[in-house]
């Protein structure tokens, strides 16, 4: 009888010894630790961006009252405006002009910078630093008055050698060359840093190496520095294209889109639909149109440096 | 193939001098190692011949033209580096061909040179992959090919061995010795390896402090050392500095190790050293293979002392013992089964023939 009643009991205790081992083994597994140490950071990724992530989905499915769901119709109203594609026309322009700008001034600037001798080159570095440091929305106004089409500086300056004013945020052409220009006057330093510490990861003796082989100057940058920096160069175009596309402060305070929306990129278009113009699923509609693109140029990118990641 | 000079060739570092006036002459198709300790402007000496770093001052000549002034990449060298610096983007085959791809060469041509080189060094089925593929011993093969192909005037290989285990390091300076025997190039070698220096050269030029102590093929070296740097340099375990004193003693020259050993010098070296003062303050270097254990019948020359040992090392085919002479401490070689121990005492032999005889102060070899 003794045996009986026993033996429920000793099932359990194994059993839950059993679980109690199996949650120890879990915890003893590197990949559980490691999940639950960056579990704080998904949570918050989660908050801040999943979320809105989403309620702009949601937003965009729903009328300009926001009572009612009408499906797609927002995106089939967008594309049936010039206004739109106009848009998207003007963001692709933006951003690739910028970003090839950037990428390339970035590297001269590195390459002047990395061929300073050690001692001044610090200072060159943080001065070369100070257009990404200062917040946008302040530098841009210190170039809103340099555009001035009166009494700025530029156009004080082209007056002395004889050239006419230019209407550098009145005319559509010009207005996208200054917003292009402030832009990669923004970010070429962040290329400059980037390319810099590339750079100086580059062996030396790979260079004495192809100098005895035979390769000049220029040989040299594009059989071993470039190679070298590929990576480096996949990851920082794609970081800026995704921060140039969604440019807002630039635009919105050097020209806010005109003149005539001709310098509208997708931003600030959706805050003049989706905020001034009060109509925020529309807005939302709009802002969602950078996904599809910036996804397919993540994943071409990505894929090249995945390609080649452990080659070096 | 060419031959290379150096004519009191100085390398300055704003205050520092690094190579203090070198002055060499490589025969074409000669082996020729640089060596010293770290510091010593070997690498400076081969990165000058190069075009890698500037001359400070003097001459070096290719071919017999002046090339201080003529850069890299036209002085026709071919250099294997230390990490081998291997371009790790490109194949093996595609690293092999850069430099002949630079020049233009047709593609058949640079096909047959890597499929050669590639034959000759043992890595035809590596020609396809990259450098991470690689072990240390297989990219320093590349390392190699990619010299090979060029067929240069000159080989400069800078510590190519330092960093491979020793098992590999062995086998890789055998090849080294092979490629040379077959391709017969001009060939500068780096190292601060002894061993390598003394297998691999047909001459060998000791280094030390940014000036040349002594050129010669490795036998000149070991024997007829001209300095105690190269005599304690080269050789391994390296040679015994005792101080001693020369004495005359009943018409005969002697030498005075301590108060209690003192050797007659045969006859050779007696008339040798027998016009030294006998005040000056001398050195006795005598290299451990010439310290060994006591026979029956000994050779003229050989003189025996008695000695407790501190310690000993069983090396197999030998047995290094260690013990003081006077507070100055002296390496032996004897034979594993002459019975020396720990602490024990022992009889031993000294091969006077073999002997130098040292300045003290100078370190010149008398």
């Amino acid at each position: 009888m003794a045996d009986v009643v026993l033996q429920p009991n000793r099932a359990a205790t194994a059993k839950t010894a059993r679980k109690r081992s199996s949650l120890h083994n879990a915890l003893r597994r590197k990949s559980t630790v490691a999940f639950l140490m960056t579990l704080p950071l998904i949570l918050l990724i989660a908050l801040l961006v999943i979320y809105p992530a989403f309620y702009a989905i949601h937003l965009a499915t729903l009328n300009k009252s926001m009572q009612r769901f009408i499906g797609l119709s927002n995106f089939e109203f967008l594309f049936k405006r010039e206004t739109f594609w106009l848009v998207v026309k003007q963001s692709c322009i933006f951003a690739i002009t910028a970003v090839i700008f950037k990428a390339v001034l970035g590297f001269i600037i590195a390459h002047f910078v990395h061929n300073i001798p050690a001692r001044g080159q610090r200072k060159w570095r943080g001065m070369l630093l100070v257009p990404w440091v200062i917040p946008p929305a302040m530098s841009t106004l210190a170039w809103l008055w340099l555009f001035d089409p009166s009494y700025s500086a530029f156009n004080y300056t082209l007056g002395l050698f004889g050239a006419g004013p230019i209407p550098w945020t009145g005319d559509a052409l010009w207005a996208r060359f200054s917003v292009i220009l402030v832009n990669i006057w923004v970010g070429a330093p962040f290329f400059m840093i980037m390319y810099l510490a590339a750079l100086k990861s580059v062996p030396e003796q790979l260079y004495e190496a192809a100098a005895i082989d035979g390769a000049n100057w220029w040989q040299r940058i594009w059989y071993v520095t470039l190679p070298m920096m590929r990576n480096i160069i996949a990851i920082t175009t794609l970081f800026s294209l995704i921060v140039t596309f969604a440019n807002f402060d630039i635009v919105r305070i050097l020209t806010a889109g005109g003149p005539l929306d001709h310098t509208h990129i997708f931003a600030t278009w959706a805050f003049r639909v989706g905020i001034e113009g009060s109509d925020i699923p529309l807005g939302a509609s709009v802002s969602l149109f950078m996904v599809p693109i910036l996804a397919i140029a993540a994943i071409f990118i990505l894929r090249d440096v995945n390609k080649r990641g452990n080659e070096a | 193939m060419a031959d290379v000079a150096l004519r009191k060739v100085v390398k300055r570092y704003d205050d520092v001098e690094a190579v203090r006036g070198i002055d060499l002459d490589i025969a074409d198709h000669e082996f020729i190692v640089l060596v010293g300790p770290s510091g010593c402007g070997k690498s400076t000496t081969l990165r000058m011949i190069a075009g890698l770093e500037d001359i400070s001052d003097g001459d070096i000549l290719i071919g017999g033209d002046v090339v201080n002034d003529v850069p890299p990449k036209d002085r026709d060298i071919a250099m294997v580096f230390q990490n081998y610096a291997l371009y790790p983007h490109m194949t093996v085959a595609e690293n092999m061909s850069f430099g002949l791809r630079l020049k233009h060469y047709p593609k058949a041509e640079i096909k047959a040179r890597v499929t050669e080189a590639a034959r000759l060094l043992d890595i035809t089925d590596l020609i396809d992959r990259k450098p991470k593929q690689l072990s240390g011993g297989q990219r320093q093969r590349v390392a190699m090919g990619r010299a090979i192909v060029r067929n240069p005037k000159v080989f400069l290989f800078d510590e190519p061995l330092s960093n491979l285990d020793a098992k590999l390091r062995v086998q890789m300076r055998i090849e080294i010795k092979k490629v040379h025997q077959k391709v017969r190039t001009t060939t500068v070698y780096v190292t601060h390896d002894q061993v390598e220096a003394m297998t691999l050269a047909d001459r060998v030029v000791v280094m030390n402090k940014g000036r040349i102590e002594q050129i010669g093929t490795p036998n000149e070296l070991y024997h007829k050392p001209a300095t105690r740097f190269v005599a304690g340099f080269i050789g391994s375990p390296a040679m015994n500095f005792i101080p001693c004193r020369l004495e005359d003693v009943g018409g005969t020259l002697q030498i005075r190790l301590t108060d209690r050993i003192a050797f007659a010098l045969p006859p050779a070296r007696a008339a040798r050293y027998n016009a030294l003062p006998r005040t000056e303050k001398l050195l006795l270097g005598i290299r451990p293979e010439h310290l060994t254990e006591s026979h029956a019948h000994l050779a003229p020359g050989v003189e025996t002392f008695d000695t407790v040992l501190d310690v000993t090392e069983p090396m197999g085919m030998e047995t290094l013992v260690y013990f003081g002479l006077d507070g100055t401490p002296v390496c032996g070689r004897v034979d594993p089964n002459a019975g020396a121990k720990d602490g024990a005492p022992m009889r031993l032999a000294m091969d006077l023939n073999n002997m130098h005889l040292l300045n003290e102060e100078t370190g010149v070899v008398l």
